[in-house]
Order: C-alpha cells, then structure tokens, then sequence
C-alpha cells in the first residue's frame, strides 16, 4: 500500500526494538564485572519457575470449568460478567495486589471467616500469595481465551451430537476434548509467560531469595547491590527462558480442525440436574473471587480520597501523560511494523515480539546508562519509562494489528494499488479509516498497561518523577493504607478512563 | 492498442499464454471455462502480476515497469470495488486524485459522471446504502471519471440478476463508446460476449487464443469451445 514510505522506516523501528531489548542486555552486561550464579539466584530461578508453572496450572485448569459453564448457560449478567473478565488485564497490578490484600490480608474477611470456623490463618505472603494474585490477574485472560476456543465449536458438531443421543460425557469427548487439547497448551504458555517476568505482584506480595522472580532479583541488583553485572546475568537468564518459552510454544498451536459450520447461534447443550448446579457454583465463586478484590479497592478507596497527599495531582499528572505518550508511540510502532511485514519484512515478526522476552527494567538500565553521561538522571526517569513502556506493549498491539492489516491487504489491497492510492493518501483514506477499530482498542490496552506500571519506574524515580503506582506502592509500603487505598481509587478510575476514551474513539472513527 | 507479445504468465502449476493484439476502442470478450485464466490474464495486464515472459505493451511500449495504478488502463473487480467507509463522492473523487484534494471543477465532475449512470445526487451516500446494481455504476463511474483508454471488466456484474447485467452492459457500451475506449470483459456467459463484444478470446488449454469476431467463433466453435459450451 505505501510502498516507499515504508521500508526504511519500520528497518530503523525494527533495530530500535532490537537495540532496546537486546542492546540494552548488552550494555548493562558491559558495565559489569563478575558473572558468578551462586546458590541465591538458584533459588530465585527456581522460584521463577515454579510460581509460573503453578499460576499456569492453575489458572488454566480452572478456566476450564468456568469457560464451559459460561459457554453454554444463559442467566441475567452474563454478557457483563464476561466483559468484566478484561478487567484484570488492564488493571494496575499494584491495584489489584492492594485489592488483594483487603479481602484475603491477616485483617480480610476470609481470614476473620477461618478465624470464626477455628482454621489456621492464611497469609498472603509468599508462594501462596504470589500465586493468588497470578491466578486473580490471569484467570480471566484464560477463560476468554478458552471462551472463545467453545464458541470456535460449529453449532452444527453440538446438534449432531445431540441427534445421535451422545451423553454429555462422549458430547466432551468427541468436542470438547480435542478443542481443549488444541487450545489449553497455548493459553498455558501465554499465562507461563506473563508470570515468568512477574515484577509488581512479586515486590509487593514476594520477597526474599525464597518468594523472588527473576526480575525482582534483578530490581535488587540494580536498587540495592547496584551490581550491573549480577543484573545483566540475571536479565540474559530471563531472556533465555522466555525465548524457550516462546519457541516452544510456536510448536504447541495445532489446529483443532472442527471444518467449517454455517456460523448459524445455536446453544451449547446445557445439561439439567447436578451439572447445572455445578456450572451455577463456579460461575458465583469465580463471580466472588473476582469481584471481591474490585470490590475492596472502592469501598477502602472511597474513604482514602479524603486522605489523598499532596502529590497525588502531580503524579497522575506525570502518568497520564507518559500513558497518553507511550500508547501514541506503540500504536505506531505496532502499526508500521504490521505493514512492513505484509510487505514482505518478515523478520519485524519476530522483532516486534522481542519484548516480551525482555526484562523491562533492563531495558531501562541500559537506556539509563547510554544517556547518563549526557542528561541528568532525574530527567531520564519519565522519557525512559516512557520508552519502556511503549516497548513492552508493542507485541500485544502488534499481534491485534497485524490480521486486521492482513484482512485489509486482502480485500483493499489491488483497488488501492490500480487507483494508485500510496503512502500518506493510503494511510488518510484507507488504512486509518478502516483500522481505526483494533487501533483505538489497541491504544487503550497499552495507555492501561502504562498507566498502571509498576516496573522501571521504581529504579530511578526522584522526588519529582514519580508516577501514580509508584506512589501507591510507596505509601502501601508505609502502611498508610487508607491513603494507598485512596490513590488506588484514583489510578485504576483513571487507567479504565484511558482505555474507554481511546476505545470509544476507535470505535466512533471506525467506519461502517 | 492492446498487444501481448509471446505473453507467458506462471503461477504455480499454473501457465497461461497469449500472442495477438487488439485494436484501439475493441469491444472484446474473454470467455473460457472457469480456473482457464481470464482473470489472471486481466490481473496481470493490471500489473498485478508479472509476466514469467514475454511483453505486455500498450502503444508499442512496454507496460512492465509501469505500477498498477499509473497504467493507461481502469479495472473492475468482481467484488471490492467501493471502499465502504467512504462516500460514493469520495469513491468517485479517488479516480480523479488519489490524495482527494480535489478542485471545485472537479468535484462537479464527480457530480455530472454520477448523473451520466443514473445516480444523480447520491454522492453523499456510503455504498452499503445503495442496492448492488448502483454500486457497480458507481464503480463503473469512476472508470469513467479516470478516462484511461483501456477498461478492465472482472465479471463485476456477475452476481447482479440478468436484467441487471444487461442494463449494465448497455451502459458500459454506451458510455465508452464515445471516447473509444477499449474494453475487455471476462464473462462465463456467451450471450454477454453475443451482445456486448465484437471480438472474443477463447481462453482454454492455457492458451489465450487469438481474438476472432464474436459470431463467427459461435457459429463455428473450435473443440474446446465446444466442450465449454456443452454441443
């Protein structure tokens, strides 16, 4: 479509991405001395890998049961339980963890339950903790994943199935089996992923060599021990194991190979007797469990805003902007990759995708130490964050752009050619237009996922630098907890603000 | 004038080729078994497709380094002809400058083009507001409104009701008769190649063969037009 606009472009957005994820490994490794793995990071790479093995199980054997229970029971709310499903994802995870801790903390009401039942207290603190917050963040990542794996199911397989007066067992059997078969490993990987560079949920509810992940390991390095080498290790470690990951996973994605059905809504067969009531028990727990937390955070909220500090202001302020700033940069970014590979770029594929392999707070280390001889620390914080942020939310708007880039490539592609429709006129009438939809949604992921970061920051943040979750997470720290609970109101109302202004412009540019 | 010279265009197994030429304003058919290559023929005359070898020249040059969209040539696609989000205006402005920075003079020329196929005053529609037989004139008016010397037809009148295409097929007729604009329309259907065309190519076997004058090669159709046709 925009033919010489765009190569040289998305060549250097590609290197960029490159220099950040891999370069900035590099460059903080060249600042270090020493690269002894001793029996401390032992302990923390096993703990990495535990924590993400068990939130994956977890998360993911739970979403079974609650996907299918959505997938075929109609009742009031149900349309908005799913869509409140996405809430997690973009909520700011020191948000979450704060919200966490006022329904399952020492004070909570499930500990004052096991109180009153003469149960030993649970403590939210450590594994358990840890693994608690995975779960409440990816549970409902799973299940509209999985979601969407029983929707995949044709109409015509169910009714077939029910005219052959299959019992519900041979029914999962013959469906649903080999749906999960085909599914499950790839949501197990994407929640394996997430977890694995677990940094927020880990500072806040983890601690110690016993209960730390790799990248709070690396925060320590960096924080504490400033020892760039150590980081640098660490960080090539991390960076090797979600590569493993991701290759992996690109052999696990098999294709379920229902054929295709006449896309006609028909339900999915709800068993009556014990199975209905058991469907209608895991839709009202994992309803509590998720809601609980959601709920927390503005009932301590609400009072807390009375006690908002002084620089509440200025730290949205600050994070609104780096938001609004870093969604802008990655939705282009995203935008511009997605069209140099339909070009024919193939290898900006496997670039945009780097990040997620990446440490976040390496990535900001090594920017921070190309910069610093010439700018002053205090003004790097936010440009670097900024820039981090952006990175990090690349992939996840690459991979939504890129099949609606496709799609348009497919059906727009030869009329724009033989009009000569090209580069800026391309991108104004055609290619704005009709993506205006997956960018916009796009936008707002990353403006949330921005917004509520809790990564980089924390290193280099100043007096006058710092950002919204930043403060949370500082004034959770002090245990003024009401005044967290107040700025937590205020964080997560702004981040779901973002995300529904950027959405809602897509969707009211988005052409019919 | 149209002239293929030792055309051989590939794709995968596929192999198709073509040696003739056509004379300036021809009305002409391609008619053929489906899978034969019509389509890939006008694709790659479109210059979506690069020949394997041989040359495809309009006046004597040879149009391979010419991109799509500068070729002295309009196309019709069998569907996707309209971009959906913009107007019928804005469709129509897009033949006259990709960029849509049109001048007032011409925006009247978008006006007056839409009146010439009947669709006067519906400029500020979006196509899905009009039924599929005003969306093929409005494609059909932008051709019009780019005047290349030489129109494309991809059966874009194909899912349109017999009466429908008729209509349709008068109007292209009537349309670029007067600046003696050449034609090439691919169809399944011998009765449009009867009305429409002077001239027929039989495209079989891998082979576009030579052009020959519509009634004559029905009257007398070689073996594989006659298995076409089923006689």
């Amino acid at each position: 479509m925009a033919k010489r606009l765009g190569t040289i472009g998305p060549a250097l957005l590609g290197m960029a991405v490159a220099a950040l994820t891999l370069g900035s490994a590099a460059m903080t490794a060249a600042h270090g001395a020493g690269w002894a793995f001793g029996p401390a990071d032992l302990a923390v790479l096993r703990f990495t890998l535990l924590q993400a093995m068990l939130s994956a199980l977890i998360s993911t054997g739970l979403a079974i049961p609650l996907a299918r229970a959505l997938a075929r029971r109609r009742f009031v709310g149900r349309i908005a339980l799913i869509r409140l499903m996405a809430a997690p994802f973009l909520l700011p995870v020191v948000v979450a963890t704060l919200g966490l801790l006022a329904v399952f903390g020492r004070a909570g009401p499930v500990n004052h339950l096991l109180a009153a039942l003469g149960l030993p207290a649970l403590s939210i603190f450590g594994l358990q903790g840890v693994l608690l917050a995975h779960v409440f963040l990816n549970l409902p990542l799973a299940t509209r994943m999985l979601l969407q794996g029983w929707q995949a199911i044709p109409a015509e397989r169910f009714q077939l199935a029910q005219s052959l007066n299959m019992p519900p067992s041979a029914q999962f059997r013959h469906l649903e089996l080999p749906m999960l078969r085909s599914h499950l490993p790839g949501i197990a990987v994407t929640v394996f992923l997430l977890c694995l560079t677990s940094f927020a949920v880990a500072l806040t509810l983890g601690g110690g060599p016993q209960a730390s992940t790799l990248e709070l390991a690396i925060y320590q390095a960096l924080r504490f021990e400033f020892d760039l080498g150590h980081a640098a290790m660490l960080a090539l470690v991390q960076f090797s194991l979600c590569l493993t990951v991701t290759l992996g996973a690109l052999f696990l994605g098999a294709h379920p190979g229902f054929g295709p059905g006449l896309g006609r809504e028909a339900a999915i067969p709800a068993p009556p007797g014990m199975r209905r009531a058991f469907d209608g028990l895991v839709i009202a727990s994992a309803a509590v469990f998720l809601l609980a937390p959601l709920g927390a955070i503005l009932w301590r909220g609400l009072p807390g805003l009375t006690e908002l500090p002084a620089q509440v202001g200025a730290a949205l302020g600050r994070s609104v902007l780096i938001a609004i700033a870093s969604a802008g940069l990655a939705t282009s970014a995203a935008l511009a990759m997605a069209l140099a590979v339909i070009r024919g770029m193939r290898w900006l594929e496997l670039v945009a995708m780097l990040p997620l392999a990446a440490s976040g707070l390496v990535m900001g280390t090594g920017l921070f130490l190309t910069f610093h001889p010439i700018l002053r620390p205090e003004n790097l914080a936010l440009p670097v964050t900024l820039l981090v942020n952006a990175a990090m939310a690349l992939p996840f708007l690459f991979r939504l752009i890129l099949p609606a880039a496709r799609a348009l490539q497919a059906d727009y592609g030869r009329l724009a050619q033989s009009l000569g429709l090209e580069n800026w006129a391309a991108l104004r009438w055609l290619i704005l237009p009709r993506l205006a939809r997956p960018l916009g949604f796009g936008a707002g992921l990353a403006a949330a996922l921005s917004m509520g970061d809790l990564g980089v920051i924390a290193l280099f943040a100043g007096e006058r630098s710092v950002t919204l979750p930043l403060l949370v997470q500082r004034l959770m720290g002090a245990y003024q907890m009401t005044a967290a609970a107040g700025a937590a109101l205020v964080l997560v109302t702004a981040s779901f603000a973002l995300f529904w202004l950027f959405d809602r412009w897509g969707a009211h540019n988005a052409a019919a | 004038m149209l002239r293929l010279e030792n055309l051989k265009i590939a794709q995968g197994d596929f192999q198709l080729q073509g040696n003739w030429a056509l004379p300036a304003g021809a009305k002409v058919a391609l008619i053929g078994p489906s899978g034969a290559g019509k389509s890939t023929l006008l694709i790659a005359i479109a210059g979506f497709v690069g020949p394997k070898s041989g040359k495809i020249c309009w006046q004597g040059d040879d149009l391979a380094s010419i991109p799509p969209g500068e070729r002295p040539l309009s196309i019709l696609f069998q569907d996707q002809n309209l971009f959906p989000h913009l107007t019928i205006a804005q469709n129509l402005g897009l033949g006259l400058c990709p960029k849509l920075n049109l001048s007032p003079s011409q925006w009247q020329a978008v006006d007056a083009t839409l009146g010439r196929v009947g669709l006067a005053g519906m400029g500020a529609r979006k196509p899905a507001q009009l039924s599929g037989g005003q969306q093929g004139r409005a494609a059909l008016a932008r051709a019009l409104l780019r005047a290349r010397p030489l129109l494309l037809l991809d059966e874009p009148f194909a899912a349109l009701g017999p009466a429908l295409k008729t209509d349709m097929l008068d109007l292209v007729l009537e349309t670029t008769a007067e600046a003696g604009i050449t034609v090439l329309l691919v169809t399944h259907d011998p009765a449009d190649a009867r009305r429409f065309a002077e001239l027929t190519i039989l495209v079989a076997d891998g082979i576009a063969h030579v052009p020959q004058p519509t009634d004559a090669l029905f009257a007398n159709p070689p073996p594989a037009l006659q298995s076409y046709l089923g006689k």
